[in-house]
């Protein structure tokens, strides 16, 4: 059937509105939900980070999730120099804004600090990797990391979240035994255990060799900005 | 059956809900007009989403919902659409209902949504699905068009399951995420197979799969 040149604009014309009508509608009426769901995936990583694990089965559920960080998360503001911002919270912070504070988590355990988890973020191959790392309360022994959001290819680059990649920062150190910062270094291959370097490396992924220059790249950096306070730290519990 | 058919067509003029005709266009798709082994559609999705079980019978409710009511609206409209630009409103009707279903995973099923990233977006570009409006939707009623998007959906998907099991039990030695391969048999020496685990493994999986096909219903491309 032939239509005529207004029909056919008129009838675009209104595939377009009822189209834009139904995303909209969805999209403001499982906002609440989507940016909730954000929130509880950075507060899991958080917990599984510092190595908590849910108590029933392999997932949190979301009330769990809430709990648990309510219970055993400190979230504290710090400046530059390592002082600690009284009253504020890393919620308060605006990314684009506050380059001077740095946001950072405590985990508490019977009333003691037995974790510090910092935000880590950089470029990948890809994208940007954002993810949580956590040290113990010597600020110098690496007790887990995750990475929560990434676009690396899956398979390859993708798989720093995955366990096996993660659990190979347990127990490495991020400073030597001077104090001086070293971060943590992805190694191309097998890290050697013989190596004197061992204790601030892990294993590479093959074939995610740009990825992980990036993970190494970023953590760094990152520990860079968190130095003073992670000295301050070291400093109380009387060198390493 | 035949006979069965010719009878109640009799009784009543109009066609049956499930006529054999019907039936067919619901069936055909399994096996005989399957979308990826025959057609070799939708590719690019079946290879992606098939590590896992879990992500590929997400990926495979999300490829039934959108063809099925794509292929009901496209036939619902196809009186109104001018020819000059239904490509482009049967991409407008799709992308809508795709955005949707990327919506209502992002909220409900955040892990989920997070595991196939960029594949819903792209079911999109999904070929079976425009593929299915064009031929199919755009000449026929809503309801046979509903049950050409159902199956053609449901033969998109077992094949998905079959090779996302596959790959799920060689590459990574679990069905649906619970380990299947008892420690005793790693501890043995075996291992899990790396190549699973990439995209090779499905393309190697898929050929045996449309090889296999292709011999039992002796179905060839001219």
């Amino acid at each position: 059937m032939q239509h005529s040149n207004a029909y056919t604009f008129r009838f675009a014309a209104m595939v377009t509105i009822v189209c834009s009508v139904l995303l909209a509608g969805a999209a403001t009426l499982l906002k609440p939900r989507q940016d909730e769901n954000k929130l509880l995936d950075k507060k899991k990583n958080i917990l599984i980070s510092v190595g908590i694990e849910p108590v029933n089965g392999e997932n949190f559920t979301r009330s769990e999730i809430n709990e648990t960080y309510a219970n055993r998360i400190k979230e504290l503001v710090i400046d530059l120099k390592g002082n600690i911002v009284e009253g504020k919270k890393p919620s308060d912070l605006d990314p684009g804004k506050d380059t001077e504070l740095l946001p950072i988590y405590e985990s508490i355990k019977d009333g003691e600090i037995s974790a510090y988890v910092l935000p880590v973020s950089g470029k990948g191959l890809w994208s940007t990797i954002n993810g949580y790392l956590a040290l113990s309360s010597d600020g110098v022994t690496v007790k887990g990391i995750t990475f929560y959001s990434h676009g690396e290819t899956p398979g390859l680059g993708g798989e720093i979240e995955k366990e096996w990649f993660t659990n190979n920062f347990i127990g490495k150190k991020i400073a030597d035994e001077n104090g001086t910062l070293v971060s943590i270094n992805v190694v191309k291959g097998k890290v050697d255990p013989a190596s004197e370097k061992a204790i601030h490396q892990v294993d590479g992924i093959s074939g995610a060799t740009l990825t992980a220059n990036g993970v190494s790249n970023f953590l760094k950096e990152d520990l860079k900005t968190y130095e003073p306070f992670l000295k301050t730290i070291m400093n109380l519990k009387g060198g390493v | 059956m035949a006979d069965e058919v010719k009878a109640v067509a009799e009784a009543q003029p109009k066609e049956k809900l499930f006529s054999k005709k019907n039936k067919r266009t619901l069936l055909e798709p399994f096996s005989d007009n399957n979308p990826i082994t025959f057609q070799v559609l939708g590719i690019c999705s079946a290879l992606a989403t098939t590590v896992q079980m879990r992500t590929a019978l997400v990926m495979t409710l999300a490829v039934i919902f959108v063809l099925s009511l794509s292929n009901v609206t496209v036939s619902l409209l196809r009186k109104f659409i001018p020819s000059k630009i239904r490509i482009i409103v049967e991409l407008a009707v799709v992308a809508t209902l795709v955005i949707l279903v990327d919506q209502i995973l992002k909220a409900y099923l955040y892990d989920i949504s997070k595991q196939l990233s960029v594949f819903v977006g792209l079911i999109i570009t999904n070929c079976i699905i425009l593929g299915r409006a064009e031929a199919f939707a755009l000449q026929n009623k809503a309801w046979p068009s509903f049950l050409d998007g159902l199956g053609n959906g449901l033969g998109y998907g077992w094949i998905l399951m079959v090779i996302a099991t596959g790959r799920e039990i060689l590459g990574s030695g679990s069905i649906m995420g619970f380990s299947i391969i008892p420690e005793s048999l790693y501890a043995a020496g075996y291992e899990n197979m790396g190549l699973m685990v990439l995209a090779p493994g499905a393309f190697i999986l898929l050929g045996l799969l449309i090889w296999a096909q292709r011999s039992i219903t002796k179905t060839v491309h001219e």
